[in-house]
């Protein structure tokens, strides 16, 4: 699955579904139950009707009735209207927890069990 | 206001933003070869389908990611509920997936399919790494191997890949 043509072109997987929606939704809408299942079905389709390797195969969903979002993505200095180039976070070496209660439960464990799930693999 | 517009070249986008900080631009992963094509080995509605998703997400109880070349994934169980599940990342919007982590981890979609009948069934496990790691060669000789051999050992017939 991608929402990031360039980029998955680029990588040529055997197979592709391409989802024209601004990223951090590439399975669907939030909350959108039947859209999301229609997504996957529409997916997993691909896998059998796919012949040739290196297709990128289109799904026909649309974001909203027009495509204006894509005037904004990664341009910062025009959204804000001057100032910054880049509104990703900084790179932190220390988790980024969803929730403060997260990293409690986290360290809990630590202390227990070490992380249950969680693999370093250059550590292995 | 304009319709059907073509996909966001983020590739294109990458540069011109790398380019307005002065960072050299990113190298892709570009691969230019007939990619290896496995075609089903059964009917979906026989296969165990496996998920991999780059979106950060991290269950209660674990580890979260870091943001500076994190190549460690997080194994979550294919039974997960959903409200378990949390999302970090440094380079997307999480908003939504912080309400819904199906949209980037669509693993609740994947066991509705079962009951369904669509699928036969979801793997034992998922994976979830955080995909904003810039070391290509790291994704390939390190993260991409170890999570091949876990699905591998989970017998999926099946692994749906979703990137952010």
């Amino acid at each position: 699955m991608s929402s990031a043509y360039s980029i998955t072109a680029s990588v040529n997987p055997p197979r592709a579904v391409y989802l024209d929606f601004p990223l951090g939704h590439t399975a669907g809408k939030a909350h959108d139950k039947p859209l999301q299942r229609r997504i996957m079905i529409d997916t997993l389709s691909a896998l059998d009707s796919i012949q040739v390797p290196g297709t990128i195969r289109s799904l026909s969903y649309q974001w909203s009735e027009n495509d204006d979002w894509k005037d904004r993505v990664m341009r910062p200095s025009t959204n804000s209207g001057g100032g910054t180039n880049d509104d990703r976070k900084g790179r932190f070496l220390e988790p980024q927890y969803q929730l403060p209660e997260d990293q409690q439960a986290a360290e809990a464990q630590m202390t227990g069990n070490g992380c249950p799930g969680c693999i370093w693999p250059e550590k292995v | 206001m304009q319709n059907n517009r073509p996909p966001v070249d983020y590739i294109e986008r990458t540069r011109a933003q790398y380019a307005s900080l002065g960072y050299p631009p990113y190298a892709w992963a570009r691969h230019e070869d007939t990619p290896p094509f496995a075609p089903l080995r059964k009917p979906l509605g026989e296969s165990r389908i496996g998920l991999i998703g780059s979106g950060g997400i991290y269950m209660q109880g674990q580890v979260a990611f870091h943001y500076r070349d994190d190549i460690s994934f997080r194994i979550i169980p294919g039974k997960v509920p959903v409200a378990k599940l949390r999302a970090t990342h440094f380079a997307y919007d999480l908003t939504d997936a912080r309400k819904d982590p199906n949209v980037v981890f669509p693993l609740a979609t994947l066991r509705d399919l079962a009951r369904l009948s669509r699928i036969s069934e979801v793997g034992p496990n998922a994976y979830a790494f955080m995909g904003g790691i810039y070391s290509a060669r790291k994704v390939r000789e390190i993260l991409a191997p170890a999570l091949a051999d876990r699905v591998q050992k989970d017998e999926v017939d099946v692994v749906i890949l979703v990137p952010v």
